[in-house]
């Protein structure tokens, strides 16, 4: 017999996504793969909302996760136009090339 | 049932309908209405304009809270909470906004990226902060933080043509975006826990939860990092130091006050509301943040040879000190951050006014050195740079003394003896690298003399924040009664 799904197994599955994510974030050296790595944490965040709000029957969970995916595209429209910027002026998308600061 | 959109709401929002309004009014206008390059003082009219109105909605509330004695008004269902807290945080944010706003005109003109989307956006940013000091929703906070921060991502890199600002935003939209993700995966768990987004709620059900439950202290951790990320305290503050250097110098100033009092308006929120009854677990936490964070500022401070850069440090360690406040909790440490943070903003655009004026059409004027002799080439704004240094460092008869006095005594209040002793020992090594710029000021033999990028109203600018941060310490106590409102609940 198969266990029933419960709210457990979404929160290690998000648990999951977000350690995926941020060891993403940590260790990547192209912006753009960050940029995607960031965009798991943040569909983490979906999952456990969006589980939670079935759990409790209660809407405002679902709510919250459309406005985070709204933010998600938002900050990636603002992260793609800086990083065409960069571009432009270093011909480089490597995190680690971007060095005229110290970091 | 409820109504959809009562005059109470309507009352709540107003401020930040005016705020959206203005800033998009100008967005539109700099479009439309004035194309010409030197018809953009019609835009910060503007901005002054948005201000006003901005602040004739938060005059009303402040009347009304006053005159009905009710300790807040809430709207949409508990959505947003005007009380004194978010009055108190509101009022700097205006105040910082307007500086910002006067310094910023002459200093966009000589790096040559002047664009009417820059007052639209220092408008929008401050409707965002709006919301984080307003808010207590998960919702709403979230929406309000991020508000604020794309537009001060945007607001970094304005100068498009030049690499160092270009890297500076590309980094602080990368740790940023990265600590909102845990910021938001915190507020998950939050809302797992309670089954609601609202935060009287979500207190109810943590304190009914075990204080070292997993869930609980996974929630704590992961939205504090968030938390202090957003306020630079260390060991997350990497991203501070670049962003400030490589950002235009206003939007450096607009960072270093307005988004720091904004994201610590939303800190004390969160630790003093849904984590309170968690406090034997942060306690230890921030204790440890705070320490490290005054370290790593004050020791990081010591070598740079940027002013911008020390600046960055100064307001890192500056964090490190409110957290101080928050850690010891009572009555005079609530106090304590409010004043703290108050005299903080203006001493902070202070000194970055004066760093501003020092740019020039081929002088970038942010080094040590570049400030040598200023006493005689211009005795003003060496004036204003004595008076926001001696407040940095926290020596009377400045504001800045005030801001540590009430810290310091809220550490000694509630027995955090060797705290205490910590702190004051690093206020010796900040008074060390601050004195490195006064000497530099005055004792320094004077380079050629170019005059300085100074206006109408960078000279506003550097004289109300000079004189508050002058006045605040000589005749405090209109702005304790001020600093006061945050701890009436």
């Amino acid at each position: 017999m198969l266990e029933p799904i419960t709210p457990v197994h979404f929160l290690l599955l998000s648990a999951a996504l977000l350690l995926v994510g941020t060891i993403g974030v940590l260790t990547r050296r192209n912006i753009v793969v960050i940029l995607m790595s960031i965009e798991l944490i943040l569909n983490a965040v979906n999952l456990n909302l969006v589980a939670f709000s079935r759990y409790f029957g209660e809407p405002s969970g679902q709510v919250f996760a459309i406005f985070v995916i709204t933010m998600a595209a938002a900050e990636t429209a603002v992260a793609l136009g800086i990083l065409i910027a960069l571009f432009r002026n270093r011909q480089t998308v490597f995190a680690d090339e971007i060095d005229l600061l110290k970091w | 049932m409820s109504q959809f959109y009562t005059s109470t709401d309507h009352f709540v929002l107003v401020p930040a309908i005016m705020l959206a309004l203005f800033g998009c009014a100008i967005l539109l206008f700099d479009f439309f209405l004035f194309p010409e390059p030197r018809q953009r003082k019609w835009l910060l009219a503007f901005l002054v304009l948005g201000l006003v109105f901005t602040g004739v909605g938060l005059w009303r509330q402040h009347r009304f809270l006053a005159e009905s004695g009710l300790p807040q008004i809430t709207a949409f269902q508990g959505t947003l909470t005007v009380d004194g807290f978010a009055l108190f945080f509101n009022w700097v944010f205006l105040a910082v906004s307007l500086v910002i706003g006067l310094m910023s005109y002459r200093y966009l003109e000589i790096e040559g990226e002047h664009h009417g989307e820059y007052y639209g956006l220092i408008l929008l940013a401050q409707c965002g902060m709006y919301f984080l000091a307003t808010g207590t929703d998960l919702i709403t906070l979230f929406i309000g933080l991020e508000l604020m921060a794309l537009c001060f991502y945007i607001m970094v890199g304005f100068l498009r043509t030049q690499k160092r600002s270009n890297e500076a935003a590309m980094k602080y939209l990368l740790l940023g975006a990265f600590s909102s993700g845990l910021l938001v995966y915190g507020f998950s768990i939050l809302y797992g826990i309670s089954g609601s987004t609202k935060l009287s709620e979500i207190s109810l059900a943590v304190a009914n939860r075990d204080t070292w439950d997993p869930l609980v202290v996974l929630a704590l951790i992961t939205t504090s990092v968030g938390l202090l990320f957003k306020v630079s305290a260390a060991p997350f503050h990497m991203w501070a130091p670049d962003a400030y250097e490589g950002a235009p110098t206003t939007v450096t100033a607009f960072l270093a006050s307005g988004s720091k009092a904004a994201s610590f308006a939303f800190l004390v929120r969160m630790f003093a509301g849904p984590f309170e009854s968690t406090r034997a677990v942060w306690e230890p936490l921030l204790i440890a943040v705070a320490i490290l964070t005054l370290t790593i500022g004050n020791l990081a401070a010591i070598t740079q040879e940027n002013v911008k850069r020390l600046l960055a440090y100064s307001s890192i360690s500056h964090a490190g000190y409110i957290l101080l406040g928050l850690i010891a909790g009572n009555e005079t440490g609530l106090k304590g951050v409010a004043v703290y943070i108050l005299v903080y903003v203006f001493m902070t655009m202070g000194a970055f006014v004066v760093v501003t004026a020092l740019r020039r059409a081929h002088l970038i004027g942010e080094n040590i050195d570049d400030l040598a002799g200023l006493i005689h080439r211009s005795p003003g704004y060496a004036i204003v740079m004595l008076v926001c240094l001696l407040s940095l460092a926290g020596i009377p008869p400045t504001a800045g003394f005030l801001g540590k006095y009430y810290i310091f005594l809220s550490l000694v209040q509630t027995g955090h003896y060797l705290l205490a002793v910590i702190a004051v020992l690093y206020v010796a090594v900040a008074v060390y690298y601050y004195f490195r710029i006064v000497r530099a000021m005055f004792v320094a033999e004077a380079g050629p003399s170019v005059a300085l990028a100074s206006s109408f109203g960078v000279r506003v600018a550097a004289a109300l924040t000079a004189t508050l941060t002058l006045g605040i310490g000589i005749y405090p106590e209109p702005f304790l009664q001020l600093a006061q409102l945050p701890v009436m609940r």
